[in-house]
């Protein structure tokens, strides 16, 4: 257990540390949903969408290597994630259209917000580990569907 | 070019930081939204991690006029708290909370995820380029913005 967090908090420093790249050298800010929605309903373009592209690549090539590489065993790369398609397809939908109503997620709101004390990143934060929170407790203590 | 690297770069180590902070596994996410059952503190320090580093790098691009490779750094952050913020934020976490993934890692655990990492991937994009229409359907119906 002692080893989890310490994992924990080496990985959120890589996480503040490609955050804090993507900001001073490219002057973006890094938020996954922004990046991912604005490739997909085509509202980043020219540069923004190339480097979203390039940024897309890095982020699902590199745990990839690292996975097959075996520099990251196996066993510490489950996903553990439902194999029921219904509970995967809703709570898709509901990530992809709340983060983009939201205009931002765990890193664009939770990290490059709350780091600098965003109004908007505090509130959304709150807001969706609230709603997570709660969500968790009626699909599996109530409903026990996960 | 350099900007492309540098954008890749960037998605790389958030994807690291992601698979090595443990996040990328659905059960560590729902054990720290689990208030009632088994709690699992990990969140918190990847957050903290992140949001410490972050930070640092707040404070050097408030010093700074362009990005390291050109162009302007991000504005300060807009300030209204909206239906759209509040309502998808509770939206992603309700989706959060069922699947335990959010936008960052679904995409880091794409290229070892498996099928059931694929499908969560093609709904929550299906919502994300949704959302757009959506709004405008929302603005119609429920014009509370602001």
């Amino acid at each position: 257990m002692e080893q989890d967090w310490i994992r924990g908090l080496i990985g959120g420093v890589m996480i503040g540390a490609a955050a804090a790249m993507y900001l001073l050298f490219n002057g973006r800010i890094m938020g996954a949903s922004g990046i991912l929605g604005g490739v997909v309903d085509g509202s980043a373009r020219g540069s923004r969408r190339a480097e979203n592209l390039a940024f897309l690549a890095g982020l699902v090539a590199v745990p990839a290597l690292l996975v097959l590489s075996g520099l990251i065993p196996r066993e510490a790369a489950q996903t553990h994630l439902s194999s029921n398609p219904a509970v995967l397809v809703a709570a898709g939908l509901l990530v992809g259209i709340g983060t983009r109503l939201a205009n931002g997620c765990t890193s664009g709101h939770g990290v490059c917000g709350i780091s600098r004390l965003s109004r908007r990143g505090l509130v959304a934060t709150a807001t969706y580990l609230a709603g997570g929170a709660l969500s968790l407790f009626v699909f599996r203590h109530v409903f026990g569907v996960i | 070019m350099l900007r492309m690297i540098l954008a890749a770069a960037a998605g790389g180590l958030f994807g690291a930081g992601l698979l090595v902070s443990g996040m990328t596994d659905t059960a560590r996410v729902q054990g720290w939204l689990d208030i009632a059952g088994d709690w699992d503190p990990t969140l918190a320090f990847v957050l903290g991690g992140a949001v410490l580093t972050m930070a640092v790098a707040w404070r050097i691009a408030a010093r700074q006029h362009r990005a390291l490779l050109g162009g302007p750094l991000p504005g300060p952050p807009p300030q209204q708290i909206d239906r759209d913020l509040i309502g998808g934020s509770l939206m992603f976490g309700a989706g959060w909370g069922l699947a335990g993934l959010c936008p960052g890692p679904a995409t880091a655990a794409l290229g070892f995820g498996g099928a059931a990492s694929a499908v969560f991937m093609l709904a929550m994009l299906a919502g994300m380029a949704a959302t757009p229409a959506l709004r405008r359907w929302l603005d119609r119906t429920l014009p509370a913005r602001g």
